[in-house]
């Protein structure tokens, strides 16, 4: 099983080299990929050293062009699959119909997967995926519960790479709308979910508050931890009652199903957090490292060791972390 | 761009939410006599709503035909376990009407297989993807709601020939689907054990910020608007983009006075904003407009 690291910028990607990935993926700096965040991400000049220094370690490096164009900066996307066929890339990450295409035609030696923001979540539309435009992985959404993932790789005609750990979506990848609803730009159309400038972090006498596109998203006491204004994430009133109506702030974590993982044929590990700190990624990546190996080397004597658990909550996103949708209970 | 813009047609989207049996027979008795050309049938959301099997739905799109109106079956939007896909696999293989594909398992049980529709639930957010879908024999795509006016018109530029384009252009915008149901969390519920209380809300579930906001609805796994987006007031600038239908969701009330309101819309299109006006009233939380002109979605113009 690979372990499949984000490389947000350079030191991460040693970070990940350094501490065990198998794989690192990153993207370009624009919209072509769903972390386009300021100050993230990869120009011509630092992709060159990055490939370079991932391969020198034996560690494959993807490419992330996983949003959608529309028709006015379609030249962007097209510019940004040519670029990855021509730098040596071992595979693209892409989600739209139309780029999967169009690398599969104009490249076909670059391999592609199918991105988590290409939303196929069943057996039959990776077939059309992997017919259309001969895919060879698959990333899943995260909303399927650990007995419709073990269906799904049964039946896929393509490798399946799933989330283990890091920043939980809950709705589904790539049909997500929240962010454009209240300001303008969304994960698919921008690449990025609550674009920074959209959001506000407003002091009044009592409180702390999160808005986003001027919508009131959470409002802190003065001594909470605030969070990143992330609509799904938000209290908001229903039916006489104030609560976090979508999710709690907790985030990922599939250490207790790792050796099911591995049985059922899971060809890849991804942890998210591209746009996290280095030492987010040494930590995570080293991490899984040791429990990938523990878990491959004895699948039905495997224990999370509570430094493993304790070293993943010291940089999760929220106190809590959860199994997600794999724990059919949770959802 | 054509000379003399077409009149599009009038289509009734899926009923998105929980109705109980007898009320969506009630609700189809009247659309059977309305001005709407297309009627979409089917349950989009959620496997467990059940009002309907497929037989019930076969019927009621027999009925429907026989009064005339082109009848295309709904799928499925998030599919999950092997029950959804047989379910899929039997709305696919009908025999007789077209079939809404709202994911790409969907899109590949029909490919090659004759004409269908690209629904929202797909994302054909440019002109390269529509040319893939027409390759399998698209016959009609849905407009992405978050896609604005500027899109639309470059797509319609480029749209592969005998393809139909379709609007969303009234209801609670479809903008979310979660592995979650989110009305059964609201009454501390799992959703395996959901005591189907959708049906307690058959218009969705509003979400209003902490200062009082209506801003979502919740709709079991689905999040929708809490506002209502309506193009009506903008008629004028989608009869200009030559789109060939124009999609009404239905709501629990008033959906046939929001069909007349759109069909006389169509007639005189200068009546336009009068008909917003006069159908205001019937939105829950007010209306919005904002995605069509390159805005967030929840602001209206004006």
């Amino acid at each position: 099983m690979e372990l499949v690291c984000p490389a947000g910028n350079l030191p991460s990607l040693k970070a990940a080299v350094e501490n065990g990935a198998n794989a690192v993926y990153m993207g370009f700096r624009d919209a072509t990929n769903a972390r386009h965040f300021p100050g993230l991400n990869f120009n011509e000049s630092n992709t060159a050293k990055a490939i370079e220094l991932a391969h020198s370690r034996g560690v494959k490096v993807l490419l992330a062009v996983n949003t959608y164009p529309q028709p006015h900066n379609w030249g962007d996307w097209q510019t940004a699959v040519d670029r990855a066929a021509g730098m040596g890339f071992d595979a693209l990450i892409a989600a739209d119909l139309g780029v999967l295409d169009y690398a599969a035609n104009r490249h076909p030696q670059l391999p592609l997967h199918l991105s988590v923001q290409g939303s196929a979540t069943n057996y039959e539309a990776l077939r059309f995926y992997h017919k259309n435009f001969g895919i060879r992985r698959a990333v899943l959404p995260r909303v399927l519960s650990l007995s419709q993932v073990r269906h799904v790789v049964e039946n896929s005609p393509v490798e399946i790479e799933v989330f283990g750990f890091g920043s939980l979506c809950v709705m589904v990848e790539g049909r997500c709308l929240l962010s454009s609803f209240a300001a303008g730009q969304s994960p698919n159309t921008f690449g990025a979910c609550s674009p920074a400038e959209s959001v506000e972090w407003r002091e009044t006498p009592n409180a702390l508050e999160t808005r986003l596109g001027g919508i009131l998203i959470e409002r802190y006491g003065k001594t909470d931890r605030a969070g990143y204004p992330t609509i799904c994430k938000g209290r908001f009133e229903a039916g006489g009652h104030t609560y976090h109506a979508i999710e709690d702030p907790t985030s990922l974590n599939t250490l207790g199903v790792l050796p099911d993982l591995i049985k059922m044929g899971i060809a890849a590990i991804k942890i998210e957090g591209r746009q996290r700190s280095p030492a987010y990624v040494a930590e995570v990546a080293r991490v899984w490292r040791q429990a990938i190996d523990a878990a491959t080397r004895d699948p039905d004597h495997f224990n999370p060791k509570g430094e493993w658990n304790a070293a993943l909550a010291k940089v999760s996103e929220g106190a809590q972390t959860t199994l997600g949708a794999l724990h059919r209970p949770w959802q | 761009m054509t000379d003399t813009p077409i009149k599009p047609r009038l289509s009734l989207g899926p009923v998105l939410y929980y109705w109980p049996e007898q009320d969506l027979h009630a609700f189809y008795d009247q659309v059977a006599d309305s001005a709407v050309d297309i009627v979409y049938l089917g349950e989009t959301v959620c496997s467990k709503r059940r009002s309907l099997n497929f037989e019930g739905w076969m019927d009621l799109a027999a009925k429907l035909a026989e009064a005339g109106k082109e009848v295309v079956l709904s799928a499925m939007t998030l599919l999950e376990a092997e029950s959804e896909l047989l379910a899929l696999r039997r709305i696919c293989g009908n025999g007789r009407f077209m079939v809404e594909a709202n994911d790409m398992g969907a899109v590949a049980l029909l490919a090659g297989k004759g004409p269908f529709v690209a629904g929202t639930g797909v994302n054909t957010y440019n002109q390269h993807s529509l040319a893939v879908l027409a390759r399998q024999g698209l016959k009609r795509w849905v407009l992405p709601v978050e896609l604005s006016k500027q899109t639309l018109a470059a797509m319609q530029r480029e749209r592969p020939a005998g393809v139909e384009t379709e609007v969303f252009a009234y209801g609670r915008l479809p903008l979310a689907y979660s592995a979650r149901c989110y009305t059964a969390r609201h009454h501390n519920l799992p959703k395996d054990d959901c005591q189907l209380r959708c049906l307690d809300y058959p218009d969705g579930l509003l979400l209003k910020t902490q200062e009082g906001q209506p801003f979502l609805a919740l709709n079991g796994i689905q999040t929708q608007s809490a506002q209502t987006h309506s193009l009506l007031p903008e008629l004028d600038e989608v009869l200009e983009l030559g789109v060939d239908i124009l999609r009404i969701s239905p709501q629990s009330h008033h959906t046939l006075a929001v069909i007349e309101a759109f069909r006389k819309g169509l007639e005189q299109p200068v009546t336009a904003k009068q008909q917003q006006e006069a159908i205001l009233r019937f939105m829950p939380t007010g209306p919005c407009d904002g995605y069509w002109n390159n805005r967030p979605g929840i602001e209206q113009s004006l």
